[in-house]
């Protein structure tokens, strides 16, 4: 019980002192994640949309795919990353392992099946006729499809709020392809595991408030957003 | 009756659903300033016909064509539906304020702020749901929610509108409360109309022609007066709603007259045909008299004497069932019933006019 406490009045010193360290370790993790959320964001709902909308021969099999991949382990993600880009690996000429791209790389493939994932699922979700509505309402198929997704938009956020959730709280990878460099790679999360495993644990308990709070504050705002601008 | 010019037209249109043909239509039109109903039963093509003339189905044959002109499947196909609209059964609104609903169509069109909100504005007004602007579309009740859908329909000011079953999921009262404001709007606007519906009551308020499909064919087009007076077959005759439907055989024939035998008793009508020939005939309840003795100075031919079996009350009238060595309907007044002290059990007689019987040949 100590403990944890000791943790708490750890947390506070470290947040109100603003101690450079802790603060660009804050920063990075909301970088990396930040950015990989967004890039799977963009690629997770085009594609979904675009799934949802057609029909091919194998859309079963790719969306079960997309499916199954919303659980991918971060090690295999990072595992697989970490050999492509290994010195001799296929994209070893990219000279990115051990730095924050590389981190994004991972953190993008963990994300993206999530968003998509949801993604299908919303839009499939909304009623069939509601296509042929839009189109007659005088849509073109650009508009038909920005206001179906405009439709969906809930679980569309939802997807968001999964992928970032899940990219800012996993470690595998990024401990793999980063490497938990110092003022470099180190991120939230694999700061606490060095910082438990040194044994350490007022700072690994502070550590893990902050990307509690982060956590808290990042799904908060998306929250607001998501349930913005609905008429009462 | 002026020739009205044809706005939107199909030829030799098919429509096929994994290998098998679901829509057959050799020919069809749709007129300006005209109300079509369309009437069959479930799972016939009405749905798939209403999807076709908004090009949102690809045929497997056949063109489309507004106002003489060949409309493309691809973009043109937008330009196309700009100047239609549609309703379905489910109002289909988006998750957002009435107001924006019914803008939607507008909004589309990238028309400018003043000009929507002043369209939205009337198209609400006259579909009684200004009061509802800035609620939600999700807390509406079912006729409201239609109500925006048909001013989201109109707020674009088609020259064609489009109509699935667009009341069938209401209750009655707001379905007739509907009913009567979309049959002024659209006496009002002249838009050209098409609709799909089960009711015929509907479907007699509204439609200036009906069209009658069964697996996925028009089987009969005409003024409701034709089809119902005078229904092409059996099929339209038993999905109007005809009672007294009969098969029987022509025991005599000559001088444009028929003696029919219907069970072991004859009728008499006008029309040709070969003694021995089956055929189908049916009479309109309101066309069958009821009297207590027989009619002796009557210009009815065809009278038959008989029992009253059932009576049901369907308010302002009745419907009398008598045995006739076949079963009969009548309809009859409150009042008549009550003149005639009708009950069941007691011996009536039957008759009708030669002309009030409708023939159809069988097979």
């Amino acid at each position: 019980m100590e403990l944890i406490l000791d943790g708490f009045v750890q947390a506070w010193h470290l947040l109100v002192s603003l101690d450079r360290e802790v603060l660009s370790v804050v920063l990075l993790s909301l970088k990396v994640s930040g950015l990989a959320t967004l890039i799977s964001l963009v690629i997770g709902t085009l594609g979904g949309t675009a799934v949802a909308l057609t029909d091919f021969p194998g859309k079963r099999l790719i969306v079960s795919v997309v499916n199954t991949s919303m659980g991918l382990p971060p090690v295999v993600v990072g595992l697989f990353v970490t050999i492509m880009l290994w010195r001799n690996g296929p994209l070893s000429a990219w000279d990115i392992l051990y730095t924050p791209t590389a981190m994004v790389i991972a953190q993008t493939i963990i994300a993206t099946p999530i968003v998509m994932g949801i993604s299908i699922a919303a839009i499939q979700n909304l009623p069939a006729n509601l296509r042929l509505q839009i189109l007659a309402l005088g849509a073109s198929r650009s508009q038909m499809v920005w206001l179906l997704v405009k439709e969906a938009r809930l679980p569309l956020l939802a997807g968001i709020m999964a992928g970032f959730g899940g990219v800012i709280s996993e470690v595998g990878a990024s401990i793999m392809v980063g490497g938990n460099i110092k003022g470099y790679t180190r991120v939230l999360t694999t700061a606490t595991v060095m910082e438990t495993s040194r044994g350490n644990f007022d700072t690994a308990i502070a550590l893990g408030i902050i990307l509690l709070a982060l956590c808290f504050a990042v799904n908060y705002l998306l929250t607001v957003v998501q349930q913005r601008e609905r008429p009462r | 009756m002026t020739v009205r010019k044809p706005i939107l037209e199909l030829r030799d249109f098919r429509v096929e659903r994994g290998g098998t043909e679901v829509l057959r239509i050799p020919s069809f039109s749709l007129n300006e300033n005209e109300t079509v109903a369309l009437i069959g039963p479930n799972g016939t093509g009405k749905s798939t016909f209403l999807l076709s003339l908004a090009c949102l189905l690809k045929p497997a044959d056949g063109e489309l064509l507004f106002r003489g002109e060949t409309v493309r499947m691809g973009s043109g196909a937008t330009d196309f539906r700009r100047k239609l609209a549609m309703v379905f059964q489910d109002p289909l609104l988006f998750d957002a304020t009435v107001f924006d609903n019914v803008a939607a169509g507008l909004k589309i069109r990238r028309l400018p702020a003043t000009v929507i909100r002043e369209r939205v504005t009337s198209c609400m007004e006259r579909f009684r749901i200004a009061h509802l602007a800035d609620r939600s579309a999700r807390k509406l009740s079912g006729g409201e929610a239609q109500r925006t859908s048909l001013a989201r329909a109109f707020a674009t000011r088609p020259e064609v509108i489009l109509l699935d079953e667009p009341f069938v999921a209401l209750d009655p009262p707001t379905r007739q409360t509907l009913t009567d404001d979309l049959e002024q709007i659209l006496r009002e606007s002249g838009t050209a109309a098409i609709m799909t519906t089960h009711d015929q009551v509907e479907a007699l308020r509204l439609a200036d022609r009906l069209v009658v499909m069964h697996q996925g064919s028009i089987v009969q087009t005409g003024t409701p007066s034709t089809v119902m007076g005078q229904p092409a077959n059996e099929f339209v005759a038993t999905f109007v709603g005809m009672e007294n439907v009969f098969t029987g055989t022509v025991a005599e024939a000559g001088n444009g007259l028929l003696a029919l035998k219907v069970a072991d008793r004859t009728m008499e009508l006008p029309g040709d045909g070969a003694p021995g020939e089956r055929v189908v005939l049916c009479i309109h309840p309101e066309h069958v008299v009821v009297t207590p003795t027989s009619p002796d100075r009557t210009s009815a031919r065809n009278v038959f004497s008989g029992s009253v079996t059932k009576i049901v009350s369907l308010g302002l009238f009745n419907k009398v069932y008598m045995d006739c060595g076949f079963t009969l309907v009548a309809t009859v007044t409150n009042q008549s019933l009550s003149q005639l002290a009708l009950t069941p059990g007691c011996q009536v007689y039957a008759s009708f006019k030669a002309t009030a019987v409708h023939l159809f040949r069988k097979g």
